[in-house]
């Protein structure tokens, strides 16, 4: 067994992107937080940079990596802001439906655009009815003319307001024995009907925007189906346990960075009974606590991220880093606010905010009782 | 033709790290142990001048002296857009003042080929000398200007340059080759991208070691070098602390007669109740 290291060019690669992080965002986190706005003006330079398309391949305009080497991105983002990082993680969720599920003319068709940040990509699933009740959408395609009319309210969606390539599964009829048969499409954002809904006010992943997207008798042609009819549940599910869950660990292991992070720099600032925080035991135990549960939580997702890579069926693997990542950055923020004494509830200091961003994280992909049930599942029946 | 330019770069140490910088008492040279090393943030702006320089036919080498990891700095200005690198690594080159520096980068440029314009930062972040620009260009017998703002290439064979010293701009017209020292006014360096990333490790890396240059061993390293630091020693931080006797009255009316003796104005008026807001 090899023991977990990076490789050179990941190193230099997440370099790369915390140079990108310190000078756009590292000053800004706060602010796209208290004013609950998206820096969608970043997108442009996010592409020039590789990061809107870093697990598309070079022909379709991407940088060519691999899930690794997203999640570092997405690691880094959100070391600073989760709520940039959970907008971008979403773009990669339409554009990898694209990219798994598309034809050669849809990829070429809105690849490039998704990759060089020029279009903000998105996913909408979930619906009022739930989003873990899977197959109980409501919304629905109808074959009229030659063209798809699809209806229906999709909702908690990220990027809601922003999307300008939107990816729906709608209910499009029944198989033979009437089970609800559920298919993809893309949509371009500015279709006559689409349009976004009620913007939510959330607690946390602030600077995204999430809300409703509303499908008002949108007419698309066939061939911006993706894959056949009665493929959306698949490409939705596979996106979403492969991609979606891969992305909140990334973003939540970012978030205990920053809880580690912000705990020895506040720890080794503040001076209580004429020395340094940081020399009383018990703050070094909570130190000691975010450290080993931030490790295991880069483990357990960059395992994941890194069999995703090698084409090995991952989708427990990333419940388990989705649920173990989600609930430690909470557990994490808490304990580092605790070590923080009065000045951990003041919003001068970032960790509240990545306190509301990990409670956010944990219902984003599914809540953690999914993943257990995912995790449970699989491990009852041996996989 | 485009030009051929090269780029002096210097890992080191992070400014972020600089609390844990310790200075060896012996040798008094900068322990860089556990030190991470970037590259030196005046060459990034030496480095972007040469890109936007470079034209789609020229070529930018950057070139270092330095240990064996810069190869890891190097690769970083290969993923910013340079297209090649030459590092000069080799125990005789260890503890060089900027004159054995100089001499030993002269050498390497030399070799390396022909080049129209040298770029480098004003100084580095932990020498700060400002001394190898001016020397290198010397060893090399080319023109050089330092404090560059802005550059405009005028012709095939010249260059507008803008320079700045305190207040004053000063324009000139100069002729390749030349070397250029950069400031930090005049570019913004871009930001590498993952692409770039990817291609540095396909770029040619050059290592050079003593044997491989022109040069004379007694100007190299610590013996090449007529500079070496004196008496080095760590400024005194400690407080000095006065006790004040007598009740609390006593003590207020002694405190206030010490901070006016040292100057500071005190305004008497409403005494405030002790105790504080906690939550």
């Amino acid at each position: 067994m090899q023991f977990f290291q990076f490789t050179e060019e990941q190193d230099m690669l997440r370099k790369a992107v915390r140079e990108f992080v310190e000078a756009e965002v590292a000053s800004k986190a706060k602010e796209w937080d208290e004013n609950d706005v998206c820096p969608v003006e970043l997108w442009p330079m996010m592409g020039e940079l590789g990061l809107c398309g870093v697990f598309v391949p070079e022909e379709y305009g991407g940088a060519g990596l691999g899930h690794t080497e997203r999640a570092i991105v997405l690691e880094e983002i959100s070391r600073h802001s989760a709520g940039l990082g959970i907008a971008l993680m979403t773009h990669h969720l339409g554009t990898a439906a694209i990219l798994y599920y598309g034809t050669e003319e849809q990829k070429k068709k809105y690849l490039p655009d998704l990759c060089s940040g020029k279009k903000v990509g998105g996913l909408s699933v979930t619906e009022p009815s739930g989003g873990s009740d899977f197959m109980g959408q409501k919304s629905t395609g109808e074959l009229k003319d030659g063209s798809w009319v699809l209806n229906g309210r999709k909702c908690f969606i990220t990027n809601s307001h922003i999307a300008d390539v939107d990816v729906w599964t709608v209910i499009t009829g029944q198989d033979e024995k009437g089970r609800p048969v559920m298919t993809a499409f893309i949509i371009d954002g500015d279709a006559e009907g689409h349009a976004p809904g009620r913007k939510e006010h959330k607690l946390g992943l602030r600077g995204s925007v999430t809300g409703d997207v509303v499908c008002n008798n949108v007419k698309v042609a066939p061939s911006q189906m993706l894959q056949k009819e009665g493929a959306g549940a698949k490409i939705a599910m596979t996106t979403i346990q492969e991609v979606g869950r891969a992305g909140m660990s990334a973003i939540c292991v970012g978030i205990l960075r920053g809880c580690v992070e912000e705990a020895v720099k506040f720890s080794s600032e503040r001076i209580l009974y004429g020395k340094p925080l940081n020399k009383i035991q018990a703050i070094q135990m909570m130190i000691a606590e975010n450290r080993v549960e931030y490790e295991a939580a880069k483990l357990l997702t960059y395992r994941a991220t890194g069999m995703k890579d090698a084409g090995l069926p991952c989708a427990t693997e990333f419940a388990i880093a989705k649920y173990y990542s989600t609930e430690a950055s909470v557990r994490c923020a808490k304990r580092t606010m605790d070590s923080m004494g009065g000045y951990g509830i003041v919003n001068e200091y970032p960790v509240g905010r990545f306190l509301r961003d990990g409670l956010a994280s944990i219902p984003s992909g599914g809540t953690s009782q999914v993943q257990l049930l995912i995790t449970a599942g699989a491990t009852i029946s041996g996989k | 033709m485009g030009l051929s330019i090269a780029v002096c770069l210097k890992p080191v140490p992070d400014p972020a790290h600089y609390d844990k910088i310790k200075i060896d008492p012996v040798k008094k040279t900068v322990v860089r142990e556990g030190i991470p090393t970037i590259l030196n943030p005046c060459d990034k702006h030496a480095l972007e001048a040469a890109l936007q320089l470079r034209g789609p036919e020229g070529t930018v080498t950057v070139i270092s002296m330095a240990p064996p990891n810069a190869e890891e700095t190097l690769r970083e200005a290969l993923a910013m857009g340079a297209d090649a690198a030459v590092l000069l690594t080799d125990r005789a080159f260890a503890g060089a003042d900027t004159w054995a520096t100089s001499y030993t980068l002269a050498a390497g440029l030399k070799k390396a080929g022909h080049f129209d314009v040298i770029f480098t930062g004003t100084e580095s972040a932990d020498g700060a000398t400002t001394q190898v620009p001016a020397q290198l260009a010397e060893w090399l017998g080319w023109p050089h200007l330092w404090n560059a703002v802005a550059i405009e290439q005028t012709g095939e064979t010249q260059l507008k340059v803008k320079t700045k010293a305190e207040s004053e701009w000063s324009d000139y017209q100069v002729s390749l080759p030349c070397l250029l020292a950069m400031s930090r006014e005049s570019n913004k360096p871009r930001l590498t991208s993952l692409m770039g990333v990817m291609k540095a490790k396909k770029k040619p890396l050059t290592v050079w070691c003593r044997p491989d240059l022109d040069v004379d061993d007694a100007a190299l390293g610590m013996q090449g070098s007529p500079t070496q630091p004196g008496a080095i020693f760590e400024p005194e931080m400690g407080r000095k602390g006065t006790l004040l006797g007598g009740d609390a009255d006593e003590i207020a009316v002694q405190l206030i007669g010490k901070l006016r003796s040292a100057g500071i104005a005190i305004e008497t008026g409403d005494v405030c109740a002790p105790g504080g807001g906690g939550i």
